[in-house]
């Protein structure tokens, strides 16, 4: 009895002491916001996201805040629920007050928390690279992910330049691999290509080998499949089992080292475009991002001990925009920080260099990408 | 039409077939000694195969021990579960116990997901990645390993079930409990039994399928559903129908993405499945009985 009445106790006294902390910190902080799935199916993406966004929220206070002031990021997990993410936005913008977002991350959360930014007035920049997010431009929503039109529209230019001229897609049945393909479709026959065969498979399927079969009996000069691990790799072996030796291209969906080590041999040769990113190292000193990448490479690995990804690039990119915006705009309020991103223009982030419009909120172009081959089970630069 | 392409659509199908089957034979013991459908069957079935990746990895085993050493640590787990959540509410309808097993499942997922993380794994094959080349269609010596193993295992429970005093035993539970456990027949001990039985069958079958399909920890909700509805096809309760039904459902599916849309390509199997169904509701090869509640 006595034990659980001291525990009640300190219980209450760590209470009203954290209550009692907290508004004479609210003075000299900036608090952002951010949605993130770290944890659920998205994982992959939220959880670097997070990491890197306080990574970058302590590298600020270390050199000294924002105007002057600390900057807070208070970051809710959305669970990969559209639902969470919805509470979450809410709770951020009526309850924490805070003064811009970051994330959601993946695509569905953020097109079904942009309109509470729009009603509300604050500004959100999201991870995801859904077009939809920023194709109407609404007022309050930025995003910071290559869209999937910049990636294929690499790809394209890639085939163009070798000249194949027949082309096959071959595409997960999910949200990303059908917007893929939707992009695909449009640019295949706009830039003078023939699409020669469209295939799909499922998010768990095993055996690609019949959609290959039907493909090969087609004659495309060049396969392009769009997914994410493990299907791509999955479609590496059965195309190796099959024989068939027609050049594939990959999606940026799978530029992790992890494509190349559930591929295995099946892996060499094949061509993606990516994030600068994974070939930090390769890039030429003269590049404004090599030092960045580095740099945001050694530090990720040796706070967190994992490798890093081109999603966390992502957190680093929204944070420090919205820190960039702030110190342009030498105010922290709302509107000043919307006005101020749509306003930066050649800011070197991550994912490559962010030049916002009144018309372009997502700032990046084909040139967020590099085209990359595999070669010897790593990355190599192609260009 | 090309004879070629066919016959690649064949040898894919079954393939994948061949996996269908293996988590449809598991399902078979189960029911027929307890007469409940195991949903955590798929979740044996990725302990397999995640198994055998974390004891090559983490002990630096040979791909044979490691196998081996996952069939028996999953063959534990089967006994865990009936130990632990079946045997506690023995005396509950079929249905509930059929609820139990959809948590046991959501259970174990969520547990080697913390363990295990949430990325892919692979295997590697047993005996190389050269494809075998059959009239212009190519074969992975991974799907030879597949078909043999599943053929030996089914060889296997037909000895075991029609020629061992167990197998009989387990089959009299199935059949009628009281009935059994009056004529002498330990039927706790016969379920724990089934249970072991399929963890082990659903993980050798997983570690077989582990370089062919890639293993993560998610892994079985497919083969899990894809295996039930093998099982239904062939005939609950038949391991040679369960097996056979996993080959027609494979088939069915490539050459449907094959001939027909990719994109339809489960569908297009699940929508002959049910037209079966219809047509014959005890399955291809089930008996027709007549009380069975």
């Amino acid at each position: 009895m006595k034990v659980r009445f001291t525990v009640v106790l300190a219980a209450v006294l760590m209470a009203v002491l954290l209550c009692a902390g907290r508004p004479a910190q609210a003075e000299d902080t900036i608090k952002i916001g951010a949605v993130l799935s770290v944890t659920g199916p998205a994982a992959f993406l939220g959880e670097p996201e997070k990491n890197t966004m306080l990574m970058v929220q302590d590298a600020v206070n270390a050199a000294g805040g924002v105007l002057g002031k600390k900057l807070e990021v208070i970051v809710y997990d959305d669970e990969s629920d559209v639902n969470k993410a919805v509470l979450s936005a809410q709770k951020l913008i009526k309850k924490d007050k805070v003064v811009a977002v970051a994330g959601p991350s993946t695509s569905g959360n953020s097109l079904g928390i942009m309109k509470f930014f729009e009603e509300s007035q604050v500004p959100l920049v999201s991870c995801a690279a859904s077009e939809k997010i920023v194709n109407p431009v609404g007022k309050w929503v930025f995003s910071v992910a290559p869209l999937d039109r910049h990636a294929a529209g690499k790809i394209l230019a890639d085939a163009a330049k070798k000249g194949l001229k027949k082309l096959a897609i071959l595409s997960v049945s999910d949200g990303f691999g059908q917007s893929g393909r939707a992009v695909l479709q449009e640019l295949i026959p706009a830039k003078g290509f023939v699409l020669a065969a469209d295939e799909v498979y499922g998010p768990k399927d095993t055996d690609m080998t019949a959609q290959l079969t039907k493909i090969k009996e087609a004659a495309p000069d060049a396969i392009i499949v769009w997914g994410t691990n493990p299907g791509p790799a999955v479609i590496a072996r059965n195309r190796e089992q099959l024989g068939i030796t027609t050049p594939l291209y990959v999606c940026h969906g799978v530029a992790s080292k992890k494509f190349i080590e559930l591929a295995g041999s099946a892996a060499e040769g094949l061509m993606l475009p990516a994030g600068r990113l994974i070939v930090a190292d390769q890039l030429p000193e003269a590049n404004p991002l090599k030092k960045l990448l580095l740099d945001y490479t050694a530090k990720y690995q040796a706070r967190y001990n994992a490798p890093v990804s081109t999603f966390g690039g992502h957190g680093w990119d929204s944070v420090s925009l919205i820190v960039k915006a702030m110190e342009t705009a030498k105010s922290a309020k709302p509107e000043a920080i919307r006005n101020a991103l749509e306003k930066i223009t050649g800011y070197a982030g991550t994912a490559g260099v962010f030049t916002y419009t009144p018309e372009n909120h997502n700032g990046l172009s084909e040139d967020a990408f590099v085209m990359v081959k595999v070669e010897k089970g790593d990355w190599r630069l192609m260009e | 039409m090309n004879i070629s392409s066919l016959l690649q659509y064949l040898i894919s199908g079954l393939t994948t077939g061949s996996t269908y089957g293996l988590a449809a034979l598991g399902f078979t013991i189960i029911f027929n000694s307890t007469g409940i459908i195991n949903f955590a069957q798929g979740e044996f079935v990725m302990l397999g195969g995640m198994f055998s990746v974390f004891f090559m990895k983490w002990f630096g085993l040979p791909i044979a021990w490691a196998v081996l050493l996952a069939a028996l640590a999953t063959m534990i787990a089967g006994a865990l579960i009936e130990r632990l959540a079946i045997r506690p509410v023995k005396g509950a309808s079929p249905i509930n116990l059929v609820i139990v097993t959809i948590g046991v499942s959501i259970f174990i997922r969520g547990l080697a997901m913390l363990v295990w993380g949430k990325d892919t794994y692979a295997l590697p094959a047993f005996s190389g990645d050269k494809p075998i080349a059959v009239l212009g269609a190519a074969m992975m010596p991974q799907s030879l390993w597949v078909l043999g193993v599943s053929l030996a295992m089914l060889a296997a429970l037909k000895a075991f079930f029609s020629h061992t005093i167990q197998g009989k035993a387990m089959l009299a539970c199935s059949f009628d409990r009281k009935a059994a456990s009056l004529m002498g027949i330990g039927v706790e001990r016969m379920v724990l039994l089934s249970f072991m039985i399929s963890a082990l069958i659903g993980a050798v079958g997983g570690a077989i399928l582990a370089p062919i399909t890639l293993t993560s920890f998610d892994v079985g909700v497919l083969l899990g559903l894809k295996g039930f509805a093998a099982c239904i096809l062939g005939g609950l309760g038949n391991p040679f129908g369960a097996a056979l039904g996993g080959l027609v459902l494979g088939v069915l599916e490539s050459l449907g993405a094959g001939y027909l849309s990719s994109a339809y390509k489960d569908a297009f199997a699940f929508i002959l499945l049910l037209a079966l169904l219809f047509v014959r509701p005890q399955g291809l090869f089930g008996r027709k009985s007549v009380k069975r509640v």
